[in-house]
């Protein structure tokens, strides 16, 4: 049957990328959003969040629609690959990761931007301090969007098709083998699933929560 | 403000998980299982777009991997179920389907879609249901006697509801009786494949119509038992089609006809005719290339 360990590295290779892409893309974006000033900041802001509740199965027919031969980008030949899925994904955790590092950034006491700008730091270095001072609500938005993409299993199943040995990820091998009546395989996979959510979160909090202790 | 500690840390951290992220990234390279004797072909991906019937069954598990090895091609099985199936190749989303509504393939064919439509296999649909038979179907000497108890007695029965072949079939009983069973509320549509519609009728104490593949297949995990079968109006044929290269250029028309090939060869029919025997006793399907579709029973 299938290699439980394939899957699980494919999961976590698919969801990893699109993770980082996201953080790429969000991150600065989320920045420059929460730092500037312009007049329909608020609109973007409100589409944004909305962004945040996009359900993964809508991104996936969206990606789907293009990706498909018969679809603008199908030349890609992209369709059932696991990049597919990185590009569903992406589109999935960026608005998490641009609206919660935009909500963490704007947080902080706008003071701090203007001491530090008054210290002599040149843009790039205010921004590094203030990332590292945002760095509990950068860290969660990046736990949210990881989150977000690892668990999804809507977007992997139309972009991926499913297909065993190339896109069958753990969320959609899970159903798989309950629509096949397989229950204990599939909590094996569930198992091993939370598993891996929790070590990259462990990870990832244990560096969240660096700076608190004393 | 002594922040080396922290930064130290949050660094740690991030080479941590892009290691790990990157060694995943390397070893999850897809399981390709191009075959070291025959040449790779020129374009090695082929999309086969099939029914969820001949997946839960599992006989693709062994029949792709197969003509993977003795081909060189690279299969993206999409297994959605004969409705969806054939509009994938309208649209010329796939390269050749293998499907078992025939009602349905005939306009598909006549439309132009679809070429070189080959006859592959057959088995049979089975009306299942639980041991304690409320409707009393047991008795039922054709389908269409069996589904007319169901309607009588009000029976929870489960319907594919997704238009595959299986539904297909389903609906053409119903119709025979000039039943109409959407809106009723004895009948359920669960919209998914075969395996996870037996576990809801299974579940509901039901009624369903399945292919005896899939049934032999997942019967040790369900609480149905067979009740009507051997009615000549539930043989369930499976063709493959390939699509039209003519109306979608970008089809792999090469590998499609491999694919046809194959499962119509001596040892593609091989495999199909002895899928079962051994894990279940008895065969799943019967391979019929070639023969006459009218002969069939």
């Amino acid at each position: 049957m299938d290699d439980l360990l394939q899957i699980t590295l494919l999961s976590l290779a698919v969801s990893g990328v699109a993770t980082s892409i996201s953080l790429l893309i969000g991150l600065p974006l989320g920045t420059v959003l929460a730092l500037s000033v312009f007049r329909s900041r608020g609109v973007v802001l409100s589409v944004v969040n909305t962004g945040m509740a996009l359900p993964p199965v809508v991104a996936g027919l969206a990606i789907a629609l293009l990706l498909w031969r018969s679809g603008p980008l199908g030349d890609l030949n992209l369709i059932y690959t696991p990049t597919a899925i990185i590009v569903a994904e992406v589109v999935i955790a960026t608005p998490v990761i641009l609206g919660l590092s935009a909500a963490g950034i704007g947080q902080l006491d706008p003071r701090l931007q203007v001491q530090l700008q008054g210290l002599g730091a040149s843009r790039y270095q205010t921004v590094w301090w203030l990332w590292r001072e945002a760095r509990l609500s950068l860290l969660a938005a990046l736990m949210a969007g990881f989150g977000s993409v690892i668990s999804e299993v809507g977007a992997a199943m139309m972009v991926g098709g499913n297909i065993s040995g190339q896109t069958r990820v753990l969320t959609t091998a899970i159903v798989l083998d309950v629509g096949r009546g397989d229950f204990g395989t599939a909590i094996e996979l569930a198992g091993i699933l939370l598993a891996l959510a929790f070590i990259v979160n462990g990870v990832l909090t244990w560096a969240q929560q660096s700076g608190r202790r004393g | 403000m002594s922040s080396k500690a922290p930064s130290r840390r949050f660094r740690t951290a991030v080479c941590l998980v892009a290691a790990l992220a990157l060694s995943a990234c390397s070893s999850a390279s897809p399981a390709t299982t191009a075959a070291s004797t025959p040449p790779v072909p020129a374009n090695p991906a082929l999309i086969l777009a099939t029914t969820t019937s001949t997946q839960d069954s599992g006989l693709l598990d062994e029949l792709i991997p197969a003509f993977q090895k003795a081909t060189g091609y690279v299969v993206k099985t999409v297994a959605v179920g004969t409705g969806q199936a054939l509009t994938m190749g309208q649209q010329g989303n796939a390269d050749v389907l293998l499907v078992h509504a025939p009602t349905s393939e005939k306009p598909f064919m006549d439309a132009g879609f679809g070429v070189d439509r080959r006859l592959v296999a057959h088995n049979y649909f089975l009306i299942v249901g639980p041991k304690s038979d409320p409707a009393g179907i047991a008795s039922a000497k054709t389908a269409n006697e069996a589904f007319a108890k169901i309607a009588a007695a009000k029976a929870t029965f489960v319907s594919r509801g997704d238009g595959s072949g299986t539904e297909t079939k389903e609906l053409a009983i119903w119709k025979a009786n000039n039943i109409t069973p959407k809106g009723q509320s004895w009948y359920v549509q669960s919209g998914q494949g075969m395996g996870a519609t037996l576990q809801i009728a299974s579940e509901k104490n039901g009624y369903t119509i399945t292919d005896n593949a899939t049934f032999i297949a997942n019967t040790s995990k369900l609480q149905l038992t067979s009740l009507v079968q051997g009615d000549p109006s539930l043989l369930n044929i499976y063709h493959v089609i390939s699509v039209n290269p003519v109306k979608w250029p970008k089809v792999n028309s090469v590998g499609a006809k491999a694919f046809a090939d194959y499962v119509t060869s001596a040892a593609g029919q091989d495999l199909i005719g002895g899928f079962g025997k051994a894990k279940y006793g008895q065969a799943l399907f019967v391979a019929d290339a070639g023969k006459n579709e009218a002969d069939l029973k």
